[in-house]
């Protein structure tokens, strides 16, 4: 660099100014720290920001705040409640019954990852916990047919009462499938959307053949 | 040769006698960095065939072979390397699917669909989607064989969906592995103008099972007949394109070699149809009704055989 050689600062220059780093605008968490604040109100938030996601499933509009603010309670408490639900079913001898707490667990996490694996290498642009968070919040409609399911398994198990069961079962899995493809849809090149979608649609028909697989004692 | 030498020292003796004329100038050397493309070896086994040999699908040249290494140059360890197999759109996986179903006399899967494009997406989901259509259809058929009788009790058989997985993967992975090596050591001992890398054959397996999945649906059917006119008929069509994919890969080979691959691919694959529906469907049980036996005071005594 010789040409920069011959550049210096001139002595009656005055080099002046400040070194302290201003301080920038006050965010509402820096004032108001949550370490303070009473434990009720922090679980409150929380469960507000679940209850919120649940009703954005239930009434399926695009809105970006399932994608904003994911957040992996709700599909968590769907997920541990539905394999519950699915717990007491008979079965002859162990194998050949229904599906094990660990099996629903394993099917329903593993499902939801390797779909989003699936839409991300298909050049999806939602990132991978967002995608996890729709996938496991969309499961709801599907945890109110098992509720259902369980309810009319109650009164009885003929045939009127397995025609009641299929209807709301696929009812719901329409439900949770065209919520899912609601929110996921946006993100995906428009010449691959069929086959980021269809895996979704294999992911909920299992999970609602368990669902009405499942016969008491 | 001497003329030869004697004119590159000539030509060594001019660049130093430039050199010694101008010390300070820059002299730039041209590094050619030696990438070598993942399919060099395939170049070397390039026959001079022409292109309409191409077109008519009944020979097979290399040349498009020669495309394919500049595509995937992304490290293995980078997300971007595993986005180049799934750099399908929609319409060229219902192309494949179709080309798997109805197999064209003489054309080669590979050549024709694939052309150096293949894909993960297609053998991944064709086989979770198998898996679970015949965990369900079992299921299915089973409840409507043992409907009825009084000891029966359904029970939803969920441990079966991770033997179907299990087997169904580990013949979509194992056997096309198996294959790759045995070529690849073929291909050692004799010059074949056609070899396929390993996702090739990964592909076309995976897509050859396609048609399984209406099998196992229309197996629910509880007649035998019917069943195994099913197995014939859908081992004969992805049969078929695995023996048109294969055979030029093997055909310059010794002649009992290439006839004893051939039978035991297609073996494999009838196995994979026949014990899947040994296991996962049960026999339907025949049920005659036995003739009008006309006892001696008149009276009919009709015999039911359970």
């Amino acid at each position: 660099f010789a040409g920069l050689a011959d550049v210096s600062i001139s002595e009656d220059i005055p080099v002046e100014g400040e070194i302290t780093v201003p301080v920038g605008s006050h965010s509402p968490d820096e004032d108001f720290s949550t370490l303070d604040e009473p434990v009720r109100d922090t679980i409150l938030r929380d469960l507000k920001a679940v209850g919120k996601k649940f009703i954005h499933v239930m009434y399926p509009k695009k809105s970006s705040a399932l994608l904003r603010d994911w957040d992996l309670w709700g599909p968590l408490v769907l997920c541990v409640s539905l394999a519950l639900m699915l717990q007491g079913g008979s079965a002859d001898s162990k194998d050949d019954g229904g599906p094990q707490f660990a099996e629903v667990f394993v099917v329903i996490w593993f499902g939801a990852v390797v779909i989003t694996l699936n839409s991300k290498l298909l050049g999806g642009t939602i990132s991978f916990f967002q995608s996890l968070c729709v996938l496991g919040y969309c499961v709801l409609p599907l945890t109110v047919a098992m509720l259902v399911c369980r309810l009319v398994l109650l009164a009885g198990a003929g045939t009127v009462s397995f025609i009641v069961r299929l209807i709301v079962v696929v009812a719901m899995f329409g439900w949770s499938t065209l919520a899912s493809t609601a929110f996921l849809a946006d993100s995906q090149p428009p010449n691959r959307k069929a086959l980021v979608v269809y895996p979704i649609f294999l992911f909920y028909f299992v999970i609602s053949w368990m669902i009405l697989t499942f016969t008491p004692q | 040769l001497v003329c030869l030498v004697m004119y590159l020292f000539a030509e060594f003796d001019d660049a130093a006698n430039l050199l010694a004329a101008n010390p300070d100038a820059t002299t730039i050397s041209i590094d050619e960095p030696v990438e070598i493309p993942k399919n060099q070896h395939s170049r070397l086994q390039e026959s001079g065939r022409e292109e309409d040999d191409e077109l008519l699908g009944t020979d097979d040249s290399d040349k498009t072979e020669l495309l394919a290494g500049q595509k995937k140059s992304a490290p293995f360890w980078t997300f971007e390397y595993y986005q180049t197999f799934f750099d399908v759109d929609t319409y060229q996986v219902l192309d494949r699917i179709k080309g798997s179903v109805f197999p064209v006399p003489g054309k080669n899967f590979v050549r024709l669909y694939i052309r150096s494009n293949p894909d993960l997406y297609g053998p991944f989901w064709i086989c979770a989607t198998l898996v679970f259509t015949i965990a369900v259809s079992g299921n299915l058929s089973n409840f409507f064989i043992h409907l009825g009788k009084p000891t029966y009790h359904y029970v939803p058989q969920f441990r079966k969906v991770s033997i179907a997985a299990t087997t169904i993967y580990a013949y979509a992975w194992l056997v096309p592995l198996a294959l790759w090596g045995f070529l690849m050591w073929r291909n050692s001992k004799v010059m074949n103008i056609v070899s396929y890398s390993f996702l090739e054959i990964v592909c076309v397996y995976g897509y050859s099972l396609f048609i399984y999945i209406p099998t196992a649906i229309l197996w629910i059917i509880p007649q035998k007949v019917v069943r195994w006119v099913l197995v014939m008929f859908s081992l004969c069509l992805s049969g078929s394109v695995l023996v048109m994919t294969f055979w030029p890969a093997v055909r310059d080979d010794n002649r009992r070699i290439a006839v004893a691959t051939v039978v035991t691919i297609v073996l494999l694959h009838a196995l994979l149809s026949v014990g899947c529906l040994a296991y996962f469907f049960d026999a339907p049980e025949l049920d005659f009704p036995a003739p009008i036996i006309p006892a001696h005071n008149g009276t009919t005594v009709v015999t039911r055989s359970q």
